[in-house]
């Protein structure tokens, strides 16, 4: 039925798919600046925004509802931040003042690429991954990707040539790189599981992968142990993954990178209209990203539940023969669990107050980065006793 | 003064790791999340109002009718901010209510003046002056905020108390025992 499709150039494709994978992305992470308002309120026992609508739209009956959620508010948002005027100080390095917020976009962008979102089974009757580009490399594109975006950072801090960004993207690159040695150091145990000597006896396996999709894989196989979701099996691993995740992405308790009480808008000072947006998209695009990851890992990626995987979902409600539908399915589920993790995000935004910044370095490296060691060590001593 | 010295106790290891109070605080925030908003959406939801409000000053009329305020300008006297201004006037008399026989020619209520004190309402002889429910007066002009005596009767509509002194007077006279 699609064969048509495989019959196009590889690279119109691929332009297709990455298109594709934006225009669901791109809009996901605009309307989480609405859904953090909303959430802000919810939690707070107020209404939240409500109240805009476009006056052409306001007779089709039912529409409430959508004025209700705030989505034309985050429409005028939207449009405000395009139509408004885009100032430049004065006193700023022009070229990197406007490379700055381009340069957050690209990585924030490109990391999804390697992230894996669904699966469905091919006439060959095998499980094929949708992704963009299935890599060996997997979480090392990620990580290396992702950690470009502190150079956003750094560029917009330094390039505004003045005293508040300078310092907010100071502590922004000094946050950054302390918990992305946790980080990385926690997500090691999973790939010492999935590249062990258990790997070998896995279905088509191929030994040395560093691949998401093979991650996700690892967590659907049959018996108590190959479907169990690595959060029952490294819990540790995946609250340190959490915790350095949430400073990664800036978030509340850790976002010392924005605290507006001692740095203004730190490395957005300086910026306004469209390009700050672009930093505010970046982040929440990092965030989009960041959960896809610790689902992938952690969460089973686009199983429905633990010990019970897409395939034996497809099987009970028989569409495994539809692979379109396996595949819409296993989206589904996927941005389901993703949205749940952003949900957490905000979650905890309301919930917690910022950490000091001494207290974020304390706990980078005098706490999370010996966990983190302590964790792999045990992990790579456990495994090595498992098959001996 | 004594001094009790208060014991700092150390902080357990659970309490150090911070888990158990974030977690306590997300429970918290969840029960708010599913909570109904407390939020008053003002021009659609109004509040209750409690009874002996304080609002707009009006003026009313009794039950037949007829303008309750008799003009003796007690409340333009008391007036801390002199808000009100009272032009007097006579009742024709050929009028049925011909034996009361004053009533207001002109009578204006500066709103940019008024502070809502209630003294002209507590002042008024006749109980024709009161502070009604109203609190939201806007307007595009000074002239637009002082309210004439049509807009103070519109606002005020019929005080329903019956007791008709005038025309108890009226009667008792006609009897030949006035008072």
């Amino acid at each position: 039925m699609f064969d048509f499709y495989f019959e196009i150039p590889l690279w119109i494709r691929l332009v297709v798919q990455g298109l594709a994978v934006m225009l669901v992305m791109f809009p996901i992470a605009a309307a989480c600046s609405m859904a953090e308002r909303k959430i802000a309120a919810w939690i707070q026992d107020r209404p939240g925004p409500n109240r805009t609508i476009a006056p052409i739209l306001a007779w089709i009956p039912g529409i409430g509802v959508l004025q209700r959620l705030g989505l034309f508010q985050l429409a005028a948002d939207g449009g405000k931040f395009v139509f408004k005027e885009d100032a430049v100080p004065g006193h700023v390095n022009k070229l990197y003042f406007i490379a700055a917020p381009i340069i957050a976009m690209i990585p924030a962008l490109t990391t999804v690429v390697a992230v894996p979102f669904g699966a469905y089974i091919d006439s060959a009757g095998k499980l094929v991954p949708l992704v963009l580009a299935n890599v060996d490399l997997g979480i090392l594109v990620v990580f290396a990707v992702s950690s470009l975006g502190v150079y956003a950072v750094i560029l917009a801090g330094w390039s505004s040539n003045s005293k508040f960004p300078f310092l907010g993207g100071i502590r922004a690159s000094a946050q950054l790189i302390s918990y992305e040695l946790s980080m990385t150091l926690s997500v090691l145990p999973v790939f010492l599981w999935t590249n062990g000597p258990l790997a070998t006896d896995a279905p088509g396996s191929f030994t040395g992968s560093l691949s998401l999709a093979r991650v996700v894989e690892f967590q659907s196989q049959p018996g108590f142990l190959g479907g169990a979701w690595f959060i029952f099996l490294m819990p540790l691993s995946a609250f340190i993954f959490l915790v350095a995740l949430f400073a990664e992405t800036n978030r509340q308790p850790f976002d010392t990178v924005e605290s507006e009480a001692d740095l203004v808008n730190s490395f957005g000072s300086e910026y306004g209209a469209f390009k700050w947006s672009l930093f505010y998209v970046a982040e929440y695009s990092h965030m989009l990203v960041g959960s896809a990851i610790f689902m992938i890992l952690f969460f089973g990626g686009w199983n429905p539940l633990p010990w019970y995987t897409l395939s034996d979902l497809a099987h009970h409600l028989h569409f495994a023969q539809l692979p379109v539908v396996m595949g819409v399915v296993g989206i589904g589920i996927f941005i389901g669990k993703v949205l749940a993790m952003i949900f957490f995000f905000m979650w905890v935004r309301w919930t917690l107050p910022r950490f000091r910044y001494d207290q974020v370095m304390a706990i980078g490296w005098r706490k999370l980065l010996p966990l983190a060691i302590a964790n792999l060590v045990a992990y790579a001593i456990g495994m090595a006793l498992l098959y001996r | 003064m004594a001094v009790i010295p208060v014991e700092r106790k150390p902080l357990t290891f659970a309490e150090r790791t911070y888990i158990p109070q974030i977690v306590g605080g997300l429970r918290t925030t969840l029960k708010h999340f599913f909570r109904k908003p407390l939020t008053l959406e003002y021009p659609e939801q109004r509040p209750a109002l409690p009874a002996g409000y304080r609002g707009v000053p009006t003026l009313v009329k009794d039950p037949n009718g007829r303008e309750k305020c008799v003009s003796c300008q007690l409340c333009e006297f008391v007036c801390p901010p002199k808000a009100i201004r009272i032009t007097p006037g006579e009742i024709p008399a050929d009028a049925p209510t011909a034996h009361v026989e004053k009533a207001p020619k002109a009578f204006d209520i500066d709103m940019l003046r008024c502070i809502y004190c209630g003294l002209c309402q507590e002042v008024c002889p006749e109980e024709a002056i009161w502070l009604q429910n109203q609190f939201s007066m806007s307007g595009y002009t000074r002239a637009e905020m002082v309210n004439n005596k049509e807009k103070l009767y519109e606002l005020g509509g019929t005080l329903p108390d019956a007791h008709f002194k005038w025309d108890k007077k009226k009667a008792a006279e006609e009897h030949g025992n006035a008072h």
